[in-house]
C-alpha cells in the first residue's frame, strides 16, 4: 500500500532559517543552531522528506542556497525538494548537483510556463514539484507568487489545473492565511483542492501539532503533510508526532 | 573492492555516493571512463530523467558495449537503480524508438491511470528471498521509496517482486549477477541502506 508522508519544510534565507507567519518571516537562527535544535541525522528517520526553501527577497543566491543544502542533507537518506527563486534549467541543475532530488517551483509556473515544461521534459515530471500559495480573498481563494506578493487575475481551482498541464509530478498547497499559525489545516478548503488536484497532493500551511497533522493526512485524496513550523516541532517534536499517527492507525511507512 | 557509479551526466548522484560513504565504502568511482569500468568489481547503473535521454548519452560516450560486455560477459555485479533499472530492459512506452541496453528481457511501460501518476512515496514490496540484494532482509513486506511513472513488466520469472500499486509493476528483479530496483534504496532509510550493503557484501 503507499504510505502517506510526513514532510518538514524549512524555511532559508542568505544562511539562515526562519519561522514564517502568514508569509512574514522571522529570523530563527544559522547553521549551528539549526544543527543543534534538528540535527537531521537523528530526526530523519521519523520524516519522509525534507524540502528546503530560499525564499530571499532580493536577488536569490542558489549558488549560496546550494552549498547550505550540501551541509544540510549529509547523511540524510530521504528525499530532498529544493526551491525558490528557481528560473532557468541552470537554476535547477545547481540544485540537483548540490543535493536536491526534487526541484520545487512557484513563481515560474506563471512567468516562464515553457521553461517548467523544458525542465519536466529534462528531469522527468516526478523531479518537479509545483507549489501554489493561496489565500482566501472576498470569499474566493486565490494564487499568489512572488512569495506571496503578487496578486494572480487566476482562481485557484483553474490555477491547479494550468500547473497541472505543465507536466509536474506533484503539488504542494500552501495557505498563507494559516500558515505558521498553528492553528490547524483548513480542511474545508482542502476538500475543494483535492477534487482538482491529481497528482500526489502536499498540504502545508497552519500545522501546529501532531493532531493537525494527523486528521489531514487522513483525508482520501491527500498524500502528505507539511509543516515549517520551527518553534512547535523542536527538539524530539517530530519523532513524537510520527509516534502518535502510527499508534494511531495512520498510513505511515516503517524503518 | 572497486566500486563504479556510471557517471554518463544525468545530475543527482549526491545521495547515493553519501548512501555508500556511510556504510563505509572508500573506493568509489564515479565515472564514464572505460579503464575505470574495467577495473570495476562492482557497478552500479544510476538514472533520473526520460529513458530515450538517457540511452542517447549512454550511446555518446560508447557506453552501451561496455555495459553489456562486463554484465553478460565478465559477469560483474551490476545494480540499477530507478531508472538505471529500466534502461536495462529492453525498450520503454516513454520513448518509442529507443532500444534498452536488453540486460534483461522484460519491458517497460507506463504506469496505469488506475492509481495516481507519478507514482510518489513510499511503498511496501516484499522481498524475493532468492535474491542476494535481499539477503539480510526478513519475508515480510518493506517500505521502499518510489518516484517514477513508467513501470517494469515480465512474464519470465527474473526474480521479481511486485509492487501493488497502478495495475502493478516489477519494484525489483535479479538475475544472477544482474539486478535492478525500481525504487531508490539511497532514498529508502535504513531499509535502503542495508540492500546497498547487501549488493556490496553478496557475490
Amino acid at each position: 500500500m503507499l504510505r502517506k508522508r510526513i514532510i518538514f519544510t524549512l524555511v532559508y534565507s542568505d544562511g539562515f532559517f526562519f519561522q514564517s507567519r502568514n508569509f512574514r518571516i522571522q529570523k530563527v537562527g544559522n547553521l549551528n543552531w539549526l544543527e543543534k535544535n534538528y540535527k537531521f541525522d537523528k530526526i530523519s528517520p521519523w520524516i519522509d522528506e525534507l524540502i528546503i526553501l530560499n525564499v530571499s527577497r532580493d536577488q536569490k543566491n542558489i549558488k549560496n542556497f546550494s552549498v547550505d543544502i550540501k551541509k544540510i542533507v549529509k547523511d540524510v537518506f530521504i528525499p530532498i525538494s529544493a526551491g525558490g527563486g528557481v528560473k532557468t534549467s541552470e537554476d535547477a541543475k545547481q540544485l540537483f548537483e548540490n543535493g536536491a532530488d526534487k526541484v520545487v517551483l512557484n513563481t515560474i509556473l506563471k512567468k516562464h510556463p515553457d521553461n517548467v515544461e523544458k525542465l519536466v521534459s529534462k528531469y522527468g515530471s516526478q523531479s518537479v514539484v509545483a507549489s501554489v500559495d493561496y489565500k482566501r480573498l472576498d470569499g474566493n481563494l486565490r494564487v499568489y507568487i512572488n512569495n506571496g506578493s503578487e496578486l494572480l487575475d487566476e482562481h485557484l481551482d483553474d490555477y491547479l489545473g494550468i500547473v497541472q498541464d505543465l507536466g509536474v509530478g506533484e503539488i504542494i498547497v500552501n495557505s498563507i492565511d494559516r500558515d505558521g499559525t498553528g492553528f490547524g489545516f483548513n480542511l474545508e478548503e482542502i476538500d475543494e483542492i483535492k477534487a482538482i488536484v491529481n497528482v500526489p497532493l502536499i498540504v502545508s500551511g497552519g500545522a501546529g501539532n501532531q493532531y493537525h497533522l494527523h486528521e489531514c493526512l487522513k483525508m482520501n485524496g491527500v498524500d502528505a503533510v507539511s509543516t515549517a513550523n520551527l518553534f512547535n516541532f523542536v527538539g524530539d517534536g517530530l519523532p513524537k508526532a510520527r509516534k502518535y499517527m502510527i499508534e494511531k492507525g495512520a498510513n505511515l511507512a516503517n524503518w | 573492492m572497486n566500486l563504479v557509479i556510471v557517471d554518463y551526466g544525468i545530475g543527482n548522484l549526491r545521495s547515493l555516493i553519501n548512501a555508500f560513504e556511510y556504510i563505509g565504502i572508500e573506493d568509489i568511482s564515479i565515472s564514464s571512463d572505460l579503464n575505470v569500468l574495467d577495473a570495476a568489481s562492482k557497478i552500479i547503473l544510476p538514472g533520473v530523467g526520460a529513458f530515450g535521454d538517457s540511452i542517447k548519452k549512454i550511446d555518446a560516450l560508447g557506453l552501451r558495449d561496455i555495459l553489456i560486455h562486463h554484465s553478460l560477459v565478465k559477469k560483474k555485479p551490476i545494480l540499477g537503480v530507478c531508472l538505471g533499472m529500466q534502461l536495462m530492459a529492453n525498450r520503454s512506452e516513454e520513448s518509442k524508438g529507443s532500444e534498452g541496453l536488453g540486460l534483461i528481457d522484460a519491458d517497460i511501460v507506463k504506469l496505469s491511470a488506475s492509481d495516481k501518476v507519478p507514482h510518489v512515496g513510499f511503498n511496501q514490496i516484499s522481498p524475493n528471498k532468492n535474491n542476494s540484494i535481499y539477503s539480510s532482509f526478513e519475508s515480510q513486506p518493506y517500505d521502499f521509496y518510489f518516484t517514477h511513472s513508467y513501470g517494469m513488466q515480465c512474464e519470465d520469472q527474473i526474480g521479481q517482486s511486485y509492487c501493488d500499486y497502478a495495475g502493478g509493476f516489477i519494484a525489483s528483479f535479479q538475475v544472477n549477477n544482474i539486478a535492478g530496483v525500481q525504487f531508490h534504496p539511497e532514498l529508502s532509510q535504513k531499509n535502503g541502506l542495508n540492500l546497498l550493503r547487501n549488493f556490496l557484501e553478496n557475490r
